[in-house]
């Protein structure tokens, strides 16, 4: 017998992982979840069809959603984490000791009960003293916030769901309200590679573009997602991710897996045609 | 009692599809497959029932069967005597409502801010209006509801009015004391029409105004397709139980429908109208409790922000504003030195958000069961982004919605009067032979047979200027009107 979990990235394309069983399948008031086993990647979540995370490759997305923006700015006391329920992003969030306060708004809480329960690797450090959990719509609570945080980290889903609100010109220019003058915005920022992701990340840097004079898009390989090649987007208005300190960061002996300070620089380089759909995002 | 799980024109169609005619007759698409590109934009399964009146299907007309027993259906939903299923929009409702009861040279009693469409049906007919002013909030600019004393004053002045036309509720959602009003009219022998395009949803559900047939009204027209969930165009046009006392009867009402309206009535319309009354009548209760609360949602946070003023029942005074429609996102934006129309720009222009209507000073949001939450969220949010990044200051902005008009001549007279084209700028003193009205709402500024007064000019000129879209007159682009010569 062979079980497999497929998701189509396209309408033509199509990614297969095969599964020793299924942990868990409930419709929540927001979205379907579903976290499988599989000889490949190990545990995984997908939320309405959509990959997640898997355990063997997660690292390398919670890695560079935080290390980035943490290593342009080490100052960084204050976090808003607007998505994340699975957890990865406050784990690594909370290995800088400087960090004063996490707030994480999830919008699904039963999508953080079901990875407290199943994906230990990533909920492991949701108890925290730290961190604050909010189960409320990202836009909305950042609504009322104003000059409140040094970074706001934007791990939503795609554009299309619960997420869509996470991606739009009020949502952005309610999170520049929401930052202190050196403050940062990362956001997960789609694919360049399919039509669709394509358009999604012009969308987003377009709108981003509106209220950051800083707006840099970073790339990383993320085996599970669609085409492998994903982006993060960075903005700012006082801090330039490329004038980073190296070695500030370097003597703070965080052990990682993926990033590092060279690759802290490396990941901004990013190929021709990504930059051609950026410079055309209008 | 009738079973309302019925849908007898949607069961009809279903079987024509089943039977799986050959069609010799039109439309010449025969089911799509003369058109593949339409159907392929509207789908196979719509462009399979866009057929014509047979038999089976009954016919719109001069219906005897599915169309009258879903008519039925429709007026026993609603409380009704009978139900008409319309499919050129409330606008054929509202005339058709008119011109059953008024014929030249006989008066009606409005209010002057009526849709358009009412002040054309006294061009077509020939009617003499006597409009009763309503009410005006000076906060928010806006026009209200008719007093029931000022309609009564109108009708011992007027007793040989035919009929008394009420605006029910506005789009803004304010509502007149229907019942007195019915009541007061019926004692002086009066027909009582109800243009209730935005009050469907009052058939159904706790907790809002009373609707036209409970007020013992003559006739009422009803735009489905607001926030009844049917298709753009389709309406029903609503006949009260005591309406035969007043000279209004079915075959009456039938035969001055089908002087204007269609012949080959859109058989798309018609089901989406058998589907929305049938979903209405079984679910409409749990549909307005979830509307009511996603409006006072949206209230409460647009409240939070500050600035704007989303109005609602705290305006209610028991004259012209004696009930209030609570399913209506209405915003008062004057305050953060933004007319409405601006804010509706803004909304549109920097975040994908498009909303009912922006005036001078407000804006009406249209909340419907089709809502998501997330949708609101964002709604608001934008409206937040806007107050920060584009509010100003509100001197020298205008502050009336309403001007009282001047009536010279009755919109038939100065609509077919000896006219001639002078330039906007300087037709101030003249009588106006067309409309002028920002569209939406579609409230007119002036009406064939008003007098042009320097301050309708001014009132012109501003919405012009804040980006209203301009409508009425012959010339496109306004800047010339037609007066009597």
């Amino acid at each position: 017998m062979e079980l497999w979990f497929s998701e189509p990235h396209t309408p033509d394309v199509k990614m297969s992982i095969r599964i020793n069983k299924q942990l868990h399948s409930e419709q929540s008031e927001y979205q379907r979840i579903d976290v499988f086993e599989s000889p490949e990647f190990g545990r995984f979540l997908t939320l309405d069809g959509l990959m997640m995370l898997t355990e063997k490759d997660e690292f390398i997305y919670h890695e560079m959603i935080t290390h980035v923006a943490m290593a342009s700015n080490p100052d960084i006391k204050n976090v808003l984490v607007i998505g994340a329920g699975d957890g990865g992003t406050v784990r690594e969030l909370t290995r800088y000791d400087t960090i004063q306060n996490i707030d994480m708004v999830e919008i699904d809480k039963r999508v953080v009960e079901v990875s407290l329960e199943y994906l230990p690797v990533t909920a492991c450090r949701l108890d925290d003293p730290r961190v604050r959990i909010f189960y409320d719509d990202g836009l909305r609570f950042v609504r009322s916030k104003e000059k409140q945080y040094d970074l706001i980290i934007v791990d939503s889903t795609d554009p299309f769901g619960p997420g869509e609100g996470l991606f739009t010109s009020e949502f952005y220019g309610n999170c520049h309200k929401a930052l202190t003058e050196k403050g940062i915005l990362v956001n997960q920022h789609e694919s360049p590679y399919y039509a669709d992701d394509a358009k999604a990340m012009q969308r987003a840097h377009k709108r981003i573009r509106e209220f950051f004079s800083i707006c840099r898009v970073y790339q990383v390989h993320i085996p599970t997602y669609p085409s492998g090649h994903w982006l993060f987007g960075f903005a700012s208005n006082a801090v330039d991710p490329l004038e980073a300190d190296a070695e500030r960061w370097n003597s703070l002996g965080i052990k990682t897996k993926y990033y590092n300070t060279d690759l802290h620089k490396g990941c901004f380089a990013i190929p021709n045609y990504v930059k051609e759909l950026l410079e055309d995002a209008k | 009692m009738q079973d309302q799980h019925k849908a007898p024109v949607y069961e009809a169609l279903l079987k024509y599809r089943d039977a799986r005619i050959v069609p010799f007759d039109v439309p010449g698409h025969k089911h799509g497959k003369g058109n593949r590109e339409l159907t392929e934009f509207l789908g196979k399964s719509c462009l399979s029932v866009d057929v014509n009146s047979m038999k089976p299907l009954d016919n719109l007309c001069h219906p005897t069967s599915v169309i009258k027993e879903s008519e039925e259906l429709a007026a026993e939903a609603f409380g009704a005597a009978y139900c008409f299923f319309m499919v050129g929009g409330t606008t054929s409702a509202v005339q058709s409502m008119i011109l059953s009861v008024c014929k030249a040279g006989d008066k009606i009693i409005m209010p002057r801010n009526v849709h358009r469409s009412a002040i054309n049906s006294l061009v077509l007919s020939g009617a003499i209006p006597v409009y009763v002013n309503p009410g005006v909030n000076e906060r928010l600019g806006i026009p209200l509801g008719m007093s029931a004393s000022d309609v009564e004053k109108a009708i011992l002045e007027n007793p040989d009015a035919r009929a008394v036309f009420v605006n029910n509720p506005t789009y803004y959602g304010v509502c007149s004391d229907l019942k007195k009003i019915t009541d007061i009219a019926h004692k002086h022998g009066m027909a009582v029409l109800v243009d209730e395009a935005h009050g469907t949803h009052f058939y159904f559900g706790d907790g809002l105004p009373i609707s036209a047939m409970a007020a013992g009204a003559d006739m009422a027209a009803v735009s489905m397709h607001k926030s009844g969930g049917s298709l753009t165009q389709s309406s029903f046009l609503l006949i009260g139980g005591s309406a035969a006392d007043f000279g209004v009867t079915e075959g009456r009402v039938r035969a001055v429908i089908n002087l204007t309206q269609t012949t080959s009535g859109s058989y798309l319309l018609l089901t989406s109208l058998d589907i929305s009354r049938r979903n209405l009548a079984l679910n409409g209760k749990e549909i307005v409790k979830k509307v009511l609360e996603t409006a006072s949602y949206a209230r409460e946070e647009i409240g939070k922000i500050g600035g704007y003023y989303a109005f609602a029942e705290e305006l209610i005074n028991g004259d012209d504003i004696y009930d209030f429609d609570r399913t209506k996102l209405s915003v008062h934006t004057r305050d953060i030195g933004l007319a409405g129309i601006e804010v509706y720009d803004y909304l549109r222009d920097c975040y994908d958000i498009q909303i009912e209507f922006g005036d001078i000073g407000n804006i009406l949001a249209y909340i419907s069961v089709g809502d998501m939450w997330k949708d609101i969220e964002r709604l608001v949010s934008a409206m937040a982004e806007i107050k920060r990044r584009f509010s100003g200051d509100k001197t020298g902005m205008l502050e009336h919605e309403y001007i009282e008009p001047k009536v010279v001549l009755s919109p038939q007279e100065a609509f077919y009067g000896n006219t001639q084209m002078v330039p906007m700028a300087e037709s101030a003193g003249r009588i106006s032979c067309e409309f002028v009205m920002c569209y939406p709402p579609g409230i007119p500024l002036l009406a064939p047979g008003e007098m042009i007064t320097e301050e309708i000019l001014d009132h012109i000129r501003y919405s012009k200027e804040r980006g209203c879209v301009m409508t009425g007159t012959e010339d496109m682009e306004m800047d010339n009107i037609k007066v009597i010569a």
